[in-house]
């Protein structure tokens, strides 16, 4: 039942209203007493300007896909091209792990990080986002910090195996963005991570 | 120390604990320690042609209710059930019921379609008025509740000698969804509770954290993170114009107001350093950086009178707190206990000086405080998950939030002596509180 929740949320994260996201997190949880509107979005406003104080400029974010699957698949599914975002998934493998409180490259992680980088060669028009993350024990904004202690670790080990620094960008989601809703040490495991995220470029 | 906490009383937990479950309808109230007898007193509902009579005498009854410091009669052992403004108290049966004092009142409507309230507080065993407490309020109506608050501040203060705070407002986030696909909203209420505002925040993509108030208590700052990273924001209450305070490379966090008003500290991490900076709110231009040091300095807290900063920071290994000047210089260790400290928070009391903080050891957290100096570490809370205190104005109460195992966040109150915890007056999942400044 939980499980089900997540995933529709999670296909539906786009569209999704704040109300309907209420409704789905009341399974496991006692009812809020207060529904949450949707946000209001301001008025479009003129562009900001870099380094400076201005009015909001309202982003609209590409949808991000984020598929589920970790470390390389054994047999392609039919379907997935060379260079795709479910190539670079499955046969890739888009997520590094971290140990408590700590930011330095696991051993485990170099191959998965050499075959991204050498996978990023393959595909020269590909830009990814590093996305660093953090478990929940740990208040929120040292998390923030750490998780791009743990993107940067992962930037830079991209870096130092030929992938172009301005192909990547670099982002914390601190503990904001767990991967695994559980509170155990499992979990947690799973939620201290380098998330290498496609944003454009591919087929 | 102060004066209600000085006097030696007796142990009555169990009053104590009465008070709580009256004002809590979860049930989930827990008070430890308790050591306080509280101050036994009746509020009957305000008499007059006006509305909200009845409503007000139970905003008092409920803010005194809910300091720990009170123990309100429950109205139906009340012997006087419809008692008038106009006349003298039948002392006696206030005395019979337990009371130490009374709060009569009454509210009329003007000829101005003004809300008139006119409230005493009378001391049962003297069997007089207490001098200097009452008052006359005229208010648009829909600020009725206010007029209550008010009068719960002032007979507070009168009573236990310190300064109330009742007539503020918390800024938090709501919560929604499950974690893994949380939405985090901008979010107004009383104090206790009511007129919660859903505010949003700059667009539908943003998830909030960290709002805080200015001491006018009319601009609230914030961060707000999306996929590409994080935006700190000015919010101001009266106009409902959201400013952006300027773009930085890198995760821009925990903004908060200098005690003027006229600067925000905060951090920013990049290539895996953060460091603090001050920005000028007012004129802008480039923010000032004061710590350069390759570890995460981050939270950044001013105290009082502006001349210092309080901040976590990990160079000697694990986060601890630190105190700079406002310049950045002279940055020495306050913490010394083993674990983490984190969010630390000056009180902004500067007679009785505190600060804040987060401390994780092994798997347990603490809201905890100590002395500007490091001096007189107390831990006031533990559980799975405590963080991110902030003061009410009177330095007496902190708001925080706590999670419980694979259960959203809450908001739970703790006072300074740590005897009397409980969910805050808002029962539906939230994080991040700043409290306001008292309302002008």
């Amino acid at each position: 039942m939980r499980f089900d929740c997540h995933a529709l949320v999670r296909i539906s994260l786009i569209a999704v209203t704040a109300a309907s996201l209420a409704a789905c997190g009341s399974t496991k949880t006692p009812p809020p007493t207060v529904v949450i509107p949707p946000a209001k979005a301001e008025e479009a406003p003129p562009p900001i300007q870099p380094q400076g104080r201005g009015p909001v400029t309202q982003q609209q974010q590409p949808p991000l896909q984020q598929p589920t699957g970790r470390g390389p698949a054994v047999q392609p599914p039919p379907g997935v091209g060379p260079g795709s975002i479910q190539d670079f998934v499955l046969n890739v493998g888009e997520r590094v792990y971290f140990d408590y409180n700590e930011y330095s490259i696991r051993t485990d992680a170099r191959p998965i990080l050499d075959a991204q980088a050498t996978w990023l060669a393959r595909y020269p028009a590909v830009n990814v986002r590093i996305e660093g993350n953090a478990d929940e024990r740990g208040t929120q904004e040292y998390n923030f910090a750490l998780g791009e202690r743990r993107a940067n670790a992962v930037r830079d080990y991209l870096v130092s195996k030929g992938v172009a620094a301005t192909r990547i960008s670099v982002v914390s989601y601190g503990k904001e963005r767990p991967i695994d809703a559980r509170s155990n040490e499992e979990a947690w495991q799973r939620n201290r991570n380098g998330h290498t995220a496609i944003v454009s470029g591919t087929r | 120390m102060r004066k209600i906490l000085t006097a030696a009383f007796v142990v009555l937990a169990a009053q104590l604990a009465a008070v709580g479950a009256w004002s809590q309808p979860q049930g989930e109230v827990v008070i430890s320690r308790a050591n306080i007898a509280p101050i036994v007193i009746a509020a009957p509902g305000f008499s007059g042609a006006g509305p909200h009579g009845t409503e007000l005498a139970e905003i008092i009854r409920n803010n005194l209710g809910r300091s720990g410091l009170f123990s309100p009669v429950d109205p139906l052992r009340y012997i006087d059930k419809d008692v008038q403004f106009s006349t003298y108290p039948a002392f006696p049966n206030w005395k019979l019921v337990g009371s130490q004092y009374l709060v009569t009142g009454q509210v009329s409507r003007g000829a101005s379609g003004l809300l008139t309230v006119d409230f005493r507080l009378w001391d049962v065993n003297a069997a007089q008025e207490v001098k200097g407490v009452g008052a006359h309020f005229e208010a648009a109506e829909e600020s009725w509740r206010r007029i209550g608050h008010q009068i719960s501040d002032k007979i507070y203060a009168q009573l236990t000698g310190e300064a109330g705070y009742f007539d503020t407002r918390i800024a938090f986030v709501s919560e929604s969804g499950p974690k893994t696909a949380k939405r985090r909203v901008l979010t107004l209420m009383d104090q206790d509770g009511y007129n919660p505002q859903f505010l949003g925040g700059p667009d539908a993509t943003a998830q909030i954290f960290t709002p805080r108030f200015s001491s006018s208590g009319q601009e609230v700052v914030y961060m707000a993170l999306r996929d590409s990273g994080s935006q700190l924001y000015l919010f101001n209450l009266e106009t409902s114009r959201t400013e952006t305070l300027g773009r930085y490379e890198g995760m821009a966090l925990g903004p908060r107001f200098s005690p003027d008003g006229s600067k925000v500290a905060f951090s920013v991490a990049r290539r895996g350093n953060a460091d603090i900076f001050v920005a000028n709110v007012r004129a802008g231009g480039a923010p000032t950086q004061l710590t350069s040091d390759p570890n995460i300095d981050a939270s950044p807290s001013f105290s009082p009178d502006g001349r210092q900063i309080v901040f976590n920071s990990d160079r000697a290994g694990s986060p601890q707190l630190y105190i700079m000047g406002a310049d950045g210089a002279g940055a020495r260790r306050l913490s010394s206990g083993s674990g983490r400290y984190t969010t630390p928070v000056w009180s902004p009391d500067p007679t009785d000086q505190w600060i804040a903080f987060t401390k994780q050891t092994g798997a347990t957290f603490h809201i905890g405080i100590m002395r500007p100096d490091g001096s007189d570490e107390r831990l006031l809370t533990e559980s799975y998950l405590d963080e991110g205190p902030s003061w009410a104005p009177n330095g007496r109460l902190l708001i925080f939030s706590r999670e419980s195992p694979g259960s959203g966040p809450r908001l739970w109150t703790v006072d300074l002596t740590g005897r009397i915890i409980q969910p805050a007056a808002y029962s539906g999942p939230g994080s991040d509180p700043g409290w306001s400044p008292m309302l002008k």
